[in-house]
C-alpha cells in the first residue's frame, strides 16, 4: 500500500515537473550548468556570475525593462546526455540555451531550429554556426575558434617581427582530443599553407591528466610556439609540464578557455608571462563589478565567493549573461512585448547592437568590444585581444589591443563547413535582406 | 493463486516448451508488449509535442537502446560467462558503421542500414573474441578493455570514419522510414519511440529464443565449466564466437540507434567512452547475470532513478542543482553496492523470488 502511494506520488511529481508552466511577467532563462564533474573548477565561477548578473539586472533594473528574470539551473555534469535531459526538461519554460559545451552543443543546434528555441554557444560549438544563413537559430558571436587560431597567430607574427617572420618556423598545437580541440586545426593549416609556418600536431586526451609524452615531444622537436586548446585540468597540468620542459611561457598561447586564474595558479611562479587570447578584459575594476559587489555580495546575495568575482571565467560568464539580456531587451522593443517568444528573441538576437554608448550604461565601458550581429553574421566582429599572466601580482593584463582575424582565410572556410552541414541535412539557406 | 501451472494444460509439444509456460505470464508479456508498442506509441503522439520529447528523449529511448544493449552484454557476459568491458567500443562500431554506411548509400532503407551496421559489429565482435578462446576472467576483461580504447582511438584518428569533417563528429543525416521521419531534427517523438521499440522487440524476441536453444545451452555449458563442456561435446571455439558474434550484433544495433536515433551527433571519446561500457556492466550487474528481464530492469534502473532523483530533489524539494547531483552520485552509488549485498543476483532475481511469493498468494512463507 505504502508502495503504491509512494510511486502514485513519484509518477505525480514526474508529470508535474514536465507541464511546468512559466510564472506571468517574468522572464526564465535556464543555465546549464556543471558545478559537478571533472570540469567543475570553471563551471562554478561561470554558473554563479551568470546568476549574479541577472540578480544584479533584477537588483539594480527591475530586471529587462521592468520584467523580472529568473534563472533556472540544470545540472549537465558537461556530459551530453545529461544537458540533453535538461535542454527537453527546461525548454518548456526557457527560450534561451547555453550549452557551455561543445559536445552538447552540437547535439542541440538541430533541435533549436525545430522547437524555435535560441543556441547562444559564445565562443565555442560549431564555429561554422557563424553562417546566420544555414543556422539561423544558432549564434556564436563576439568571435569563433577560427578567429582564435587567426589572432593567436598574428600575435605569434608581432613577435617575429611581422607575419613573414614565420616562415620556417614551427607551432605545435597541443589540443583537448575532441570535437572541441579540433576545431582550429583546418584554419591552422590554411595559415600554414600561406604564412610558411610546420604546423605539429599533438592530442591530448581527456581529461589531459597526464600529459608527459607530450611534453616530451614539445621538448624534442623544439617548437617556436605553442599553442593550446585545453579546458579544465588539461590547461593547469600543460602550463606545468611546459615549466618542467622549460618552454618560454611566452611564446605559450592559450585559447580563451585556456587562460584563467585555475588555470595558471597551479604552477605558481613558473606560469609567469604565459599568454591567453580573450575577448575583454580581466579583472574587477569596471563600474558592473561595484555594481556587482555592492548590491549582491554586500547584502550577502551573491552566487559565489566575493573574491573570486573578475576571474576570467566569472567575467566570461558576465558576459554572456549580459548579451543574452541585451539580446531580450532588443527584442522587446522590436516586438513591443514583455514575453517575446523563441523567434522573436532570435530576432533580438540578430538585431543586437552593443555601441559604445550602450556599453557605458550598462557599465562594460572598455570591458569588452563593441557587437553588431545580423541575420548573415551570427559570429559578431570575431576581435580577441591577447592577455598576459603576471605570476607575482597574480593578475591577467591584456598585452596587445583588439585586434581582428584573418577574414580571407576564415570566411571561405566557414562558407565551406556551414554548406556541407546544409548539404548533409537538407538545410535549404534562408535569404537576408 | 498467481503464476500457477495449475488447471493450464498443455496438449502439445510445441505448447509444453513456449517461452512463457504459465498463462499468467504469457498474458503479461502480450500485455507489455501492447502497452509499449501500441498504447505507448498513441499516448505520444496524442500528447503535445513539447511534453512528449521530455518522455521520450531523456527517458524512453535511452532505457530502450540500453536494454537492447544490455540484452547484448548479457548474452556475453551472462549466459557464455565471457566478462567484457568493451560494449562502448562496439556500439561505437555499430554507430560508425551506421554514420558510413547512410551517408554513402543515402536511398538505403534506414532499417537495412541498422541491421547491417548490426553485421559489421558482429564481425568486429567476432575479431576481438579471438582471444577469448586462450584467456579467460580478468584477462579477457583487460583484452576487451583494450578493445574499447582501440576502437574508440581508431574512429577518432582515421578521417575516412568520420568523412574528414572538421570536427571529428558524425552527424546522422535525416532519413526516413515509408515516409516517416525517423533521425534528424524533425522526427516524431512517436516515430523515434517505435522504431526503437520495433529494434527492441524483434532482438529480445530472438535472444530470448536463442538463449533457450541448443545454442544458449551450449553458451551456459561453456559459463558453467567450460572444460566439462568441451569433454561433452560442445565446441568451443564456435560456442565463444557465437557468443561474441551475437552479443555484438546486438549491441552494434544498439549503437546504431543510440547515434542515429537517440544522440543524433556524437564523437568517439565522449559518447563511447569507457565509461558507457561501465553503465552498460552496472546494468546487468544490476539487473541480474543471465537474465532477460533482468537486462530491462537494470537498465531501467540505470536510466530511470538519476531522472527520478533529480526531479524530487531539484524541481520538488527545492534544492541547489549541485548539491542534488552530489546526492544524487552518492544514492545511486549506494543502492549498487546495498543491491549487490542484500541481492547479489539482481533485480531479476527479486522479481523471481516476487513470482514465488505469489505462487503462495496469499499465504506466502
Amino acid at each position: 500500500m505504502k508502495l503504491a502511494r509512494i510511486t502514485a506520488a513519484l509518477a505525480v511529481a514526474v508529470a508535474t515537473g514536465a507541464a511546468a508552466l512559466p510564472a506571468a511577467a517574468e522572464i526564465t532563462v535556464p543555465s546549464l550548468v556543471y558545478r559537478t564533474g571533472p570540469y567543475a573548477p570553471n563551471g562554478i565561477p561561470w554558473a554563479n556570475a551568470f546568476q549574479d548578473y541577472f540578480n544584479l539586472l533584477n537588483e539594480r533594473d527591475g530586471g529587462i525593462n521592468g520584467v523580472k528574470v529568473k534563472v533556472v539551473e540544470c545540472e549537465t555534469a558537461y556530459n551530453t546526455t545529461q544537458g540533453v535531459e535538461c535542454y527537453e526538461s527546461t525548454k518548456a519554460e526557457g527560450l534561451v540555451f547555453h550549452p557551455r559545451s561543445t559536445g552538447i552543443t552540437y547535439q542541440l543546434i538541430p533541435k533549436a531550429t525545430t522547437d524555435h528555441k535560441v543556441i547562444h554557444s559564445m565562443m565555442y560549438g560549431r564555429t561554422s554556426a557563424a553562417n546566420g544563413k544555414v543556422f539561423p537559430n544558432v549564434f556564436n558571436f563576439p568571435a569563433n575558434y577560427w578567429d582564435a587560431a587567426s589572432i593567436m597567430l598574428k600575435h605569434a607574427g608581432d613577435m617575429e617581427g611581422g607575419m613573414d617572420g614565420l616562415k620556417g618556423k614551427t607551432i605545435a598545437l597541443v589540443y583537448h582530443n575532441s570535437a572541441y580541440g579540433k576545431e582550429p586545426i583546418r584554419t591552422l593549416e590554411k595559415l600554414s599553407e600561406k604564412h610558411g609556418f610546420a604546423l605539429e600536431l599533438l592530442p591530448v586526451d581527456h581529461p589531459g591528466q597526464e600529459q608527459k609524452a607530450t611534453w616530451l615531444k614539445v621538448r624534442q622537436m623544439r617548437p617556436d610556439f605553442v599553442f593550446m586548446w585545453g579546458w579544465g585540468v588539461m590547461n593547469q597540468v600543460a602550463i606545468q609540464e611546459a615549466a618542467s620542459v622549460r618552454f618560454p611561457m611566452d611564446r605559450f598561447i592559450g585559447t580563451w578557455w585556456s587562460g584563467s586564474e585555475n588555470d595558471v595558479l597551479p604552477a605558481g611562479a613558473a606560469a609567469n608571462g604565459y599568454k591567453s587570447i580573450t575577448v575583454h578584459a580581466p579583472g574587477a575594476s569596471f563600474k558592473v563589478h561595484e555594481d556587482i559587489l555592492s548590491l549582491l555580495y554586500d547584502n550577502g546575495k551573491g552566487a559565489g565567493e566575493r573574491d573570486r568575482v573578475g576571474e576570467v571565467v566569472y567575467n566570461r560568464g558576465m558576459l554572456e549573461a549580459m548579451y543574452t539580456a541585451e539580446a531580450y531587451r532588443t527584442a522587446m522593443e522590436m516586438h513591443k512585448t514583455d514575453n517575446p517568444t523563441g523567434d522573436q528573441l532570435r530576432d533580438g538576437f540578430e538585431a543586437l547592437n552593443l555601441d559604445q554608448a550602450r556599453l557605458a550604461a550598462i557599465g562594460m565601458e572598455g570591458f569588452t568590444v563593441p557587437v553588431q550581429v545580423s541575420c548573415e553574421n551570427h559570429g559578431g566582429p570575431g576581435l580577441g585581444a591577447i592577455q598576459q599572466w603576471n605570476a607575482d601580482s597574480k593578475t591577467w593584463t591584456l598585452i596587445t589591443d583588439f585586434v581582428g582575424a584573418d577574414r580571407e582565410i576564415i570566411d571561405p572556410l566557414i562558407a565551406e563547413d556551414s554548406a556541407a552541414y546544409a548539404s548533409e541535412n537538407n538545410v535549404e539557406e534562408r535569404a537576408c535582406n | 493463486m498467481f503464476y500457477r501451472e495449475t488447471g493450464d494444460f498443455k496438449t502439445s509439444y510445441s505448447a509444453d516448451t513456449q517461452t512463457f509456460p504459465i498463462k499468467l505470464d504469457r498474458y503479461r508479456f502480450w500485455a507489455i508488449a501492447i502497452f509499449a508498442g501500441i498504447l505507448v506509441p498513441l499516448w505520444i503522439a496524442s500528447v503535445p509535442r513539447q511534453s512528449a520529447e521530455f518522455f521520450v528523449n531523456p527517458i524512453l529511448l535511452p532505457f530502450l537502446i540500453f536494454s537492447l544493449a544490455a540484452i547484448g552484454l548479457n548474452i556475453l557476459t551472462g549466459y557464455c560467462g565471457q566478462v567484457s568491458l568493451g560494449t562502448g567500443g562496439f556500439m561505437a562500431v555499430g554507430a560508425y558503421a551506421c554514420y558510413k554506411l547512410t551517408t554513402a548509400f543515402p536511398d538505403l532503407n534506414l532499417v537495412l542500414v541498422i541491421f547491417a551496421s548490426g553485421a559489421i559489429t558482429a564481425g568486429v565482435g567476432v575479431l576481438f573474441g579471438l582471444p577469448s578462446l586462450r584467456i579467460k576472467g580478468f584477462y579477457l576483461a583487460v583484452a576487451t578493455l583494450a578493445a574499447q580504447f582501440f576502437l574508440t582511438w581508431m574512429f577518432s584518428k582515421f578521417g575516412w570514419f568520420y568523412n574528414n569533417s572538421a570536427t571529428g563528429q558524425i552527424t546522422m543525416p535525416p532519413r526516413e522510414v515509408f515516409g516517416i521521419a525517423i533521425t534528424g531534427p524533425d522526427a516524431a517523438p512517436w516515430a523515434t519511440y517505435f522504431f526503437c521499440f520495433f529494434f527492441v522487440f524483434v532482438m529480445g524476441w530472438a535472444a530470448r529464443n536463442l538463449v533457450r536453444g541448443r545454442v544458449g545451452r551450449s553458451w551456459m555449458a561453456i559459463r558453467d565449466m567450460d572444460i566439462a563442456a568441451e569433454i561433452i561435446g560442445v565446441n568451443p571455439l564456435k560456442t565463444k564466437l557465437s557468443a561474441f558474434a551475437v552479443s555484438s550484433f546486438l549491441v552494434g544495433i544498439a549503437g546504431a540507434l543510440y547515434f542515429g536515433v537517440w544522440y543524433g551527433s556524437a564523437e568517439p571519446t565522449e559518447a563511447f567512452g569507457i565509461t558507457l561500457s561501465f553503465q552498460i556492466l552496472f546494468m546487468i550487474i544490476i539487473g541480474g547475470l543471465g537474465s532477460m528481464t533482468g537486462s530491462f530492469l537494470g537498465a531501467g534502473f540505470m536510466v530511470l532513478l538519476p531522472i527520478l532523483l533529480k526531479k524530487l530533489m531539484v524541481d520538488m524539494g527545492g534544492m541547489e542543482v549541485a548539491v542534488a547531483k552530489h546526492i544524487e552520485i552518492v544514492v545511486v552509488g549506494a543502492l549498487i553496492i546495498l543491491f549487490l549485498i542484500l541481492e547479489p543476483h539482481g533485480l531479476a532475481r527479486l522479481w523471481q523470488l516476487a513470482k514465488e511469493k505469489l505462487r503462495l498468494w496469499p499465504f506466502p512463507y
